[in-house]
């Protein structure tokens, strides 16, 4: 695949309460995003277990993108900072195993459409410059 | 020739610890050689693999194999083993995780035969070479087998039927494997045998001094603290990974004083032993601040590929290091 024509797969988890919202009004506000994101709705960032992260990876996609509410707005109180140390170690881990900058987390409220767009269009650049992953391939191949 | 359960055993990329286990059933294993009959233990009876190759297909009963698959012989041998055999079990942590071997997936081939042949200081290799597949000896040419790119589990090379945990299984773990595969009454296919379906801290004696939340300002290695033996060693900022590691080995580090680093494995139903502890790992850091996390995480975790996969780097989801072909590491 030339770097031309790859277009990246990229898994979104986003929570209920502050991103799935805001990704929402960027819609309904007919703000553009990347069609290159796959949404799954979750009930909190903190629900996004690092399994969850790995297993998007390994079936295919190029990068993750884990959304959550701002430091301090969690509907579940604690759940953000949860998602936040959760990733902090795997973009470490991650890095050890020669995939950082694969996983980004980033906080989106539901009033921040224009965020989400402005969020999601970088994540999507930055995957298309690093090119395609395709773990699979590449691990299981001679 | 006889109504004893016919049994082989075999070693794949192991260190020979899992050999040592057998022999450490001690007076058990006479009064097993009773019920059973080893056909093939390249270690310790005289048998060829072209003995193997003239048994019957499904003639052996039990076929225990431990180590990773690292070389290709390995595969030819678990292979040739699994059409022999009725059952196969993978014995030990690198059989059935890849183990501490399996931490070779962080390298490519060629660093590793490099390293291994010609740059460790123990080596002396002036003229540079490396194990050619195919070479002129005395007495002909001599052929060896080729080194996989990645060190496999051995449920991706055969279909496994059973699993004994541990590094190495402990007696207790293989006897009571054993009594379960012999009663007759087999658990469901995919079952690990002789060991617990909870987690390690369950059987532990310090777990009832474990406090009901778990959170550290810092992180101490052993040697760094003198253990308190009657206390939970997490609430005293040791990282034991009995929290996500499956138990049944009696908590034989604990007593003598070491953490669990977690070579039963996750428990049933966890597709990434490493994630899981990563996140239970996480779940103890005492910092709300990004910038403070990090900075914890910087300090005391310097190597969480080693910490989290010490047994199962090739059976987690990503299995090694990403590296694109020709060896070049891409981020």
């Amino acid at each position: 695949m030339s770097g031309g024509e790859f277009e990246p797969r990229i898994v979104v988890f986003a929570c209920n309460w502050c991103s799935y919202a805001g990704i929402d009004l960027a819609g309904t506000s007919r703000i553009k995003y990347p069609h290159n994101v796959r949404i799954v709705k979750v009930m909190c960032s903190g629900r996004v277990h690092p399994e969850m992260v790995l297993k998007a990876l390994e079936e295919g996609a190029d990068g993750v993108l884990i959304t959550g509410c701002h430091p301090g707005d969690c509907h579940y109180i604690s759940g953000n900072y949860k998602a936040m140390r959760r990733y902090l170690l795997l973009k470490k881990l991650l890095g050890e195993l020669g995939l950082s900058d694969r996983v980004r987390l980033e906080w989106v409220s539901a009033s921040e459409g224009e965020r989400w767009a402005r969020v999601s269009s970088d994540f999507v650049e930055h995957i298309r410059k690093l090119g395609p992953l395709r773990l699979k391939e590449v691990m299981e191949g001679e | 020739m006889s109504d004893r359960v016919k049994v082989a055993l075999y070693w794949c990329a192991s260190c020979g610890g899992c050999e040592e286990a057998v022999v450490d059933l001690a007076e058990e294993l006479i009064r097993l050689s009773n019920s059973l009959e080893i056909v093939f233990w390249p270690v310790a009876v005289d048998f060829k693999k072209s003995d193997v190759e003239a048994m019957p297909d499904s003639s052996i009963d039990i076929s225990f194999i431990n180590g990773g698959i690292r070389l290709t012989e390995h595969e030819e041998v678990v292979k040739l083993l699994r059409r022999k055999s009725k059952l196969v079990v993978a014995f030990g942590s690198c059989a059935h995780g890849g183990g501490v071997p399996g931490l070779a997936n962080m390298y490519s081939r060629d660093e590793i035969l490099r390293y291994a042949y010609i740059e460790a200081p123990t080596v002396i290799n002036s003229e540079g070479a490396l194990p050619k597949e195919l070479s002129g000896g005395v007495g002909g040419e001599l052929e060896l087998p080729k080194v996989l790119k990645l060190l496999k589990p051995l449920d991706e090379v055969v279909d496994v039927d059973f699993y004994i945990p541990g590094c190495a299984p402990t007696p207790d773990v293989i006897k009571k494997s054993l009594e379960t595969l012999l009663s007759g009454k087999l658990p469901p296919k995919g079952s690990v045998l002789g060991a617990s379906s909870k987690s390690l801290c369950d059987e532990c004696d310090l777990n009832k001094t474990k406090p009901e939340k778990i959170l550290l300002k810092d992180i101490k290695r052993v040697h760094q603290v003198r253990l308190d033996l009657s206390k939970c060693y997490l609430s005293q900022g040791v990282i034991c990974l009995g929290p996500v590691t499956r138990g049944g080995c009696g908590t034989l580090c604990v007593k003598g004083g070491m953490p669990c680093t977690g070579c039963f494995g996750p428990l049933d139903n966890v597709s990434d032993y490493g994630a899981r502890a990563l996140s239970f790992l996480a779940s103890v850091i005492d910092y709300d601040d990004e910038v403070q996390a990090e900075k914890f995480i910087e300090e005391y975790i310097p190597d969480p590929v080693g910490w989290f996969y010490r047994y199962n780097l090739p059976k987690s989801l990503i299995k090694g290091r990403y590296q694109r072909q020709g060896g070049g590491v891409h981020g």
